[in-house]
């Protein structure tokens, strides 16, 4: 099938949706599409926290000073115009989200705002109880569904980005129910895919976040940036086993109610790891960095919980203000047959969001003509480490600027679809052979744990460069032909396409990761431990041919209108 | 602990047929964790649909699980028999996987 657009979203989470509705009012035509279900197969459904926006109803704040929060936990590698872009226009779009009546908690009058760790304020909404992810996304589905012109295409997977000429001129996609080969002509193309944390062992990902939208650019020719750093969230859940609820569940418990990290020696090692340094956030002792540190290390030093984590304890908390804090989450804990009054909870890091990303310019453009990215997938605004709460906000504001840009250019940009561009990504699909040895699914895992154990928080040169070497065999054993079970719903084939993708996007973190010879927010070396100023440098990453070429660049600082 | 998953399989077209697989497991574990194992470790060809997990936010892991429609990543395995079939009233992909994208927000649009 072939079909024609203005643009083209490729994933429909919050930075894909925002882009496609704004797209759409600029006037454009728009096909989203999603490799799973509209609003439902990435990260911002799943999000249950805050979101920061520097309103300053409740108490004076300025997007300023959000920026200067943001740039101090981007440890010098932000990118200051995309950093200052997120804090100015936050607020606009958290506002223009409760005009969409999206149900952002109120204190009062005011929409309430919480103190998240890392801001210097009360600056974070967020939608009760634990629901802001939910709400977010069905408030752009029902926006959606009012503007005129989107076409939404759910089950529709990006194979690869349609480049001619130096300019995007589409995309070749497959069709999940029928496997059916799909061609996209269209003026702008929209990277939206958002992160890649599904690279790790334990994460908190979506099975659609392997990464696919960097691996699409890397393909099409534009270059990725910071990629080396990858967020630890450090208390996600580990056991006993919990449905229903989120791994990343035990933040706010912690933050409201100050649970305790306990090793396998019961004794509380938060405060033997805290420096003095070190600013304190809030209610906690540790930063989620030295967090993360602290309980690697009591693992490594073999005083870890049976799962290999950390215990995590509230038993000193009395049971009414638990239940009064957190009411319908007890019920769902005592529903997976946990009391945190009586029972200890094991914890451990777990891979949760992506600095790096897609080089863009303020335009939101790749240094591809009519390719942009929004959202997670691309690299810059955070920096070396992200405040909690930006992504969110980040997903909505570059999702709204690269929806209006992508329309413009649209208005002056003829498309010129190439058969021939497309026929390399068409032929691909084509080859797939019947095979199911080695099983994909397992390849899947493997990579998971190899990069959980070479590429995790805490690296040295061996460890890296042996993650490097086991990525080069794994390459080479998927081959270039793609494998195939079945014709309907082809797991074997997505298996196949994610190993593809998911390969290259894990050698694009481990090879920065090797060249970054010191330690900075989530980049942390343990043979070269420590900020070395000479490194305040951003490096980018792109492919020529089969080669990973690094490059290095200082990062940008903003350019202040005058 | 071993939980035995009964599961119909095939795609439209094809005379549907049951295959049972023992799943091992530990209390606690999800239908979707043992589906998840499956394909791991013994069938990439099984189709089932899920996106989150964990969280219950996706809404995409729909089946019929013992008759009942549910989530396959809320309901525990258990031990003996479990029956997982395609949802009843949408229409078959494949498997355990059926159309449940609203009419809208599909490829083929139905004029
Ligand atoms: C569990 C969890 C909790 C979080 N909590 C918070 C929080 O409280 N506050 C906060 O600010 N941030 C939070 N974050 C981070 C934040 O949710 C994300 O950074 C943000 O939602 C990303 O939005 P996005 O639109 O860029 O990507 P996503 O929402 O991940 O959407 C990407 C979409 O692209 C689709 N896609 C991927 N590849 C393809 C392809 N090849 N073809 C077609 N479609 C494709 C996916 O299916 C998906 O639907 C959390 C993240 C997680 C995982
Ligand atoms: S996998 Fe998302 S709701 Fe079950």
């Amino acid at each position: 099938m072939h079909l024609e657009t203005d643009v083209l979203v490729i994933g429909a989470g919050g930075a894909g949706m925002y882009a496609a509705i704004e797209a759409s009012r600029a006037g454009a035509s728009v096909i989203l599409a999603d490799r799973s279900l509209i609003g439902r197969g990435g990260a911002t459904v799943m999000a249950q926290m805050t979101v920061a926006a520097a309103l300053g109803d409740r108490e004076p704040d300025s997007w300023e000073y959000h920026l200067s929060d943001t740039l101090a936990a981007g440890r010098g590698l932000c990118d200051e115009t995309l950093a200052a872009m997120v804090c100015e226009e936050g607020p606009g779009r958290i506002r223009e989200m409760d005009a969409w009546k999206v149900g952002w908690a109120r204190d009062g009058e005011h929409i309430a705002q919480v103190h998240a760790p890392g801001h210097d304020r009360a600056r974070c909404v967020y939608v009760e109880v634990l629901s802001t992810g939910p709400a977010v996304s069905k408030t752009l589905r029902t926006q959606l569904n009012l503007v005129s012109g989107v076409r939404r295409i759910g089950d529709l997977a990006i194979v690869d980005i349609v480049v001619e000429d130096g300019r995007a001129c589409g995309a070749v996609a497959i069709h999940i129910p029928t496997s059916e080969i799909v061609t996209i002509a269209a003026t702008s193309v929209i990277i939206a895919t958002g992160g890649l944390t599904r690279l790790y062992r334990r994460n908190s990902a979506s099975s659609n976040m392997g990464g696919d939208g960097y691996a699409l650019a890397l393909r099409a020719g534009a270059p990725l940036i910071d990629m080396e750093f990858v967020q630890f969230f450090p208390i996600g859940h580990l056991a006993p086993r919990l449905v229903g609820m989120d791994p990343i569940m035990w933040d706010p418990f912690r933050y409201k109610l100050g649970g305790k990290l306990l090793n396998s020696e019961m004794h509380e090692f938060e405060t033997d790891y805290a420096r003095s340094d070190q600013r304190s956030d809030g209610n906690y002792v540790l930063t989620r960095d030295l967090a993360t540190y602290a309980i690697s290390k009591e693992v490594e030093a073999g005083r870890g919980s049976p799962a290999g984590g950390a215990y995590l304890s509230f038993q000193h908390v009395p049971e009414d203000v638990i239940r009064k804090s957190f009411g319908p989450v007890v019920d769902r804990l005592a529903a997976n047959g946990i009391d945190l009054a009586t029972q200890l909870v094991e914890v451990a890091p777990i891979a949760h969001y992506h600095m790096g990303g897609v080089q863009v310019n303020a335009q939101l453009e790749t240094n591809i003509e009519g390719l942009y990215a929004c959202g997670e997938a691309i690299g810059g605004a955070n920096g070396a480490n992200r405040l909690s709460g930006n992504a969110i906000t980040e997903a909505f504001v570059f999702g709204a600027r690269a929806g209006v840009n992508a329309a413009e250019r649209a208005k002056r940009a003829r498309t010129r679809w190439s058969d021939a561009a497309a026929k390399p990504a068409v032929a691909l699909l084509r080859s797939a052979e019947k095979r199911d040895t080695p099983n994909p699914a397992h390849l899947v895992a493997d990579l998971q744990a190899l990069m959980a154990d070479k590429v995790g928080p805490f690296r040295t040169q061996q460890k890296l460069g042996e993650a490097i070497a086991a990525l080069d065999d794994m390459t080479k054993a998927i081959g270039d032909q793609p494998w195939s079970s079945a014709e309907p719903f082809d797991t074997v084939l997505l298996d196949w396409l994610d190993l593809r993708n998911m390969l290259l996007v894990a050698k694009s973190v481990a090879v920065p990761a090797l060249a970054r010879t010191e330690s900075r927010g989530a980049h942390q070396r343990d043979d070269f431990p420590g900020l070395d100023d000479s490194w305040t440098l951003n490096q980018t990453i792109a492919l020529a041919g089969d080669r990973l070429d690094l490059a290095k660049r200082v990062p940008s600082s903003r350019k202040v209108p005058v | 602990m071993k939980a035995v998953l009964d599961i119909r399989r095939g795609a439209p077209g094809e005379t549907p047929h049951n295959q049972t697989f023992d799943v091992p497991f530990e209390p606690g574990q999800s239908i979707l964790d043992g589906l998840r194992a499956l394909r791991r470790d013994v069938d990439p060809s099984l189709a089932f649909r899920f996106a989150c997990i964990n969280a219950n936010a996706c809404k995409e892991c729909m089946m019929l699980i013992d008759g009942k429609v549910d989530y396959a990543c809320t309901v525990r395995l258990k031990e003996g028999v479990t029956t997982l079939a395609p949802l009843p009233k949408k229409a078959l992909v494949r498997d355990l996987v059926t159309e449940i994208a609203p009419p809208d927000e599909r490829l083929h649009l139905k004029s």
